[in-house]
């Protein structure tokens, strides 16, 4: 009797232990953006082809996340199995050994249909880290109906001073239509992402060989006198509190004549539910200036897909990582949502199909935009870095909102130019001093 | 005369008193009818106040994508489970430094104070890495821990002040008829303080629910509050006030409502003492 007990119990444990094994629970970190909140929704695909993974979704607010995968990964915590990262972490995360390399994500994934620039984004040493999930550069919008209105043209290719140009004319502040709309709230990843890939291509850089910050120099004045003094005349009232989501907004009610922002916005602007200029959006690629007719910004951005190298379920998340970012689920989007809801700016094939092409009809210039940046030289001279709109060091974070704040005081009025410049050169050299960089 | 201005004052301070209040209460107003607007509407110049199209689409959206009730759940089990175990070990300590103080004991009162000085974030990397290895990650158990700890001074000075005005003679009568330590605090201290112990008790279960900073960075997905409910509804790219709104108004809700059936006890606990 007794030694029946026990067997039993023992096959019931056995069973047990099976059973937990056979279930394997994904915790996925990741950000509140339309494509991700999509990509959750389908997620019963998944199931469906791997019924013994369970998933359990975090969503965060970006800062929120950032903190709170930062200190996962780097105590080694374990709490999550997939991350979602942008390109700025994935070289930064992947040199210190924290991210699992994703090169055998099989032959289905076809690493070789990844966008170049993407792909070299996000990897090190021709080893990828990360799978891209959805990919941006910047680019021009502008409404078609108000420059025909105010008599301009804007080029495929504009400069700057036809942008400025073009912005004068549109304004009326008397009907509340702004020539132009750029971010300005103080920000890494808000302000100043949008203001250095524009010095980018006024040929100005963050630092030079030997890590000396640069804001001294004349190409930044010139930059940031060029952008102060436009949004002064063209711009909103209130600018230096706009980011993207500000101007998102003024643009879709009509208030915005050019608004100069990340890629994926043209899939907000063109949605006639919530956007009512939806029909009369034109697009340009990022304005030119004195870096030269090629230096489009360099302004290039996704939000991958990364295996923290602490999870102790590797093969489960690589086939959720490879499910989420292959061309099957591009389909699988285009099949539940249509074609112009798939995430963009990741894969060569997606642009390749016409039926994507027909319709999104940004598909094109957003392209062009994403393969002209090029973030290992992104400005004329030569810099120590990589990163177009950042700078690819883990001290940028701080560095970059902090500048960000001397150059939203300056778009603000409460602080000239040149004081602003002077703050940001002085708080640069501190930082980067106290960090080693500069002897 | 006199009784005119009397009523004229009265007027006016009324007028201020309730323009104050509703000042004060004019944030939760407005996230409350944002949360039935639309995206659009939310971010409209002007804002509108009454007069849009109301819509419940966002609470249809926040309930579709997230699991609200096991949230909600875990926000009780933590604030209400940190406030018990926080007064089973505050009423003890504040009825010896109220009753029997040494010379010490009001430094050993600020000492408790200062713990919550210290930026939180001081200490998140050693705390992380002891939960990391105690497997409290992500566990109820260590979140009701923690805030435990984080609020148990508040909880000592409020007894403190509470006990204080509790006159000694009553519990040296209740000794001389012979009461045990166990009876003097059961059945005379405790009912004499139960609206200051009520109220530690409320403010405590609010400050717990609200706490966004330890249950934000020790929770994952199974002991995450309604913190990170709300904390999931921000977008960096899109449009997300009306749906923020929503979750806010739901997260809020609860806390809310039991405020408002015990605004009795708060309001006679946090006045305690104060008229002599």
């Amino acid at each position: 009797m007794l030694t029946r007990t026990l067997l039993l119990g023992a096959v019931s444990v056995l069973a047990m232990a099976s059973f937990a094994h056979a279930e394997t629970t994904l915790t996925i970190a990741t950000v509140n953006n339309g494509d991700m909140v999509r990509m959750q929704k389908l997620t019963d695909d998944f199931a469906k082809k791997n019924p013994d993974i369970k998933l359990e979704w975090v969503t965060l607010e970006e800062n929120v996340l950032r903190q709170r995968v930062t200190t996962d990964i780097a105590t080694k915590g374990g709490q999550y199995d997939i991350l979602t990262i942008g390109t700025y972490e994935v070289p930064i995360w992947a040199k210190q050994g924290w991210l699992l390399s994703l090169d055998g994500l099989g032959k289905e994934y076809d690493k070789s249909d990844l966008l170049p620039a993407i792909s070299d984004a996000v990897s090190v040493d021709g080893k990828l880290y990360a799978s891209p999930f959805y990919g941006e550069s910047a680019m021009v919008m502008y409404r078609k109906d108000l420059a025909e209105k105010a008599g301009v043209k804007i080029p495929e290719k504009p400069t700057w001073d036809e942008i400025a140009e073009a912005a004068k004319k549109m304004t009326d502040k008397s009907s509340e239509t702004y020539g132009i709309c750029l971010r300005g709230k103080a920000g890494w990843g808000e302000n100043m992402a949008l203001i250095t890939a524009m010095a980018n291509t006024f040929g100005a850089r963050w630092f030079d060989e030997k890590w000396h910050p640069q804001f001294d120099q004349p190409e930044w004045k010139k930059a940031l006198t060029f952008y102060v003094d436009l949004m002064k005349e063209a711009g909103p009232p209130g600018a230096s509190s706009n980011g993207f989501n500000e101007n998102l907004a003024l643009f879709q009610t009509g208030k915005c004549g050019i608004w100069i922002d990340a890629t994926v916005a043209a899939s907000f602007v063109t949605n006639p539910k919530d956007s009512k200029v939806a029909d009369k959006v034109g697009y340009a690629l990022f304005p030119t200036g004195a870096a030269g007719a090629d230096n489009h910004g360099n302004w290039l951005w996704a939000w991958n897909l990364g295996i923290p190298a602490s999870t102790k379920k590797a093969e489960a998340a690589q086939k959720f990582v490879s499910w989420a970012t292959d061309q099957a689920y591009t389909e699988l989007v285009a099949s539940k949502e249509g074609w112009a809801n798939v995430p963009p700016g990741t894969r060569k094939s997606l642009y390749a199909n016409p039926e994507y092409d027909k319709a999104a009809p940004f598909a094109k210039i957003t392209l062009d935009a994403m393969n002209a940046a090029n973030t290992s030289k992104p400005t004329v001279k030569p810099v120590p870095y990589t990163g177009g709109q950042f700078v690819a060091i883990p001290e940028f974070q701080g560095i970059g909102t902090a500048v960000g704040q001397q150059f939203s005081a300056a778009l603000a009025g409460s602080m000239k130019v040149d004081q602003a410049l002077q703050g940001a050169q002085q708080l640069t050299t501190r930082e980067m001093t106290k960090g080693g960089y500069i002897k | 005369m006199a009784r005119a201005i009397t009523t004229r004052k009265k007027v006016t301070f009324g007028i201020i008193g309730w323009g104050i209040g509703f000042l004060i209460f004019f944030p939760i107003l407005w996230t409350f009818l944002t949360s039935f607007k639309t995206e659009g509407t939310a971010i409209a110049t002007p804002p509108q106040f009454l007069f849009f199209d109301w819509t419940l689409e966002n609470y249809h959206e926040v309930q579709s994508r997230s699991d609200y009730m096991k949230h909600v759940t875990n926000s009780v089990v933590i604030s209400v489970g940190s406030t018990l175990i926080g007064l089973a070990l505050a009423i003890p300590a504040a009825w010896a430094m109220a009753f029997s103080p040494t010379k010490r004991t009001k430094d050993v009162l600020m000492w408790m104070l200062s713990t919550k000085m210290m930026p939180p974030v001081g200490v998140l990397v050693p705390l992380y890495l002891i939960f990391r290895d105690w497997g409290l990650l992500d566990t109820r158990l260590g979140l009701v821990a923690i805030l435990t700890m984080i609020n148990l001074p508040i909880i000592v000075w409020m007894l403190y002040t509470y006990f204080k005005e509790i006159p000694g003679e009553i519990l040296e009568a209740a000794r001389m008829d012979g009461a045990s330590l166990m009876k003097e605090i059961v059945y005379v201290l405790t009912p004499m303080a139960v609206p200051g112990i009520a109220s530690t008790m409320l403010l405590n279960i609010i400050l717990a629910w609200n706490e966004a900073f330890w249950t934000l960075n020790l929770s994952a997905a199974n002991a995450a509050p309604l913190t990170a409910f709300i904390a999931s509804y921000s977008s960096p790219e899109g449009l997300f006030w009306a749906k923020l709104s929503a979750a806010s108004t739901m997260a809020i809700a609860p806390i809310l409502i039991m405020g408002w059936f015990s605004q009795k006890q708060l309001v006679r606990g946090l006045t305690f003492g104060a008229v002599k």
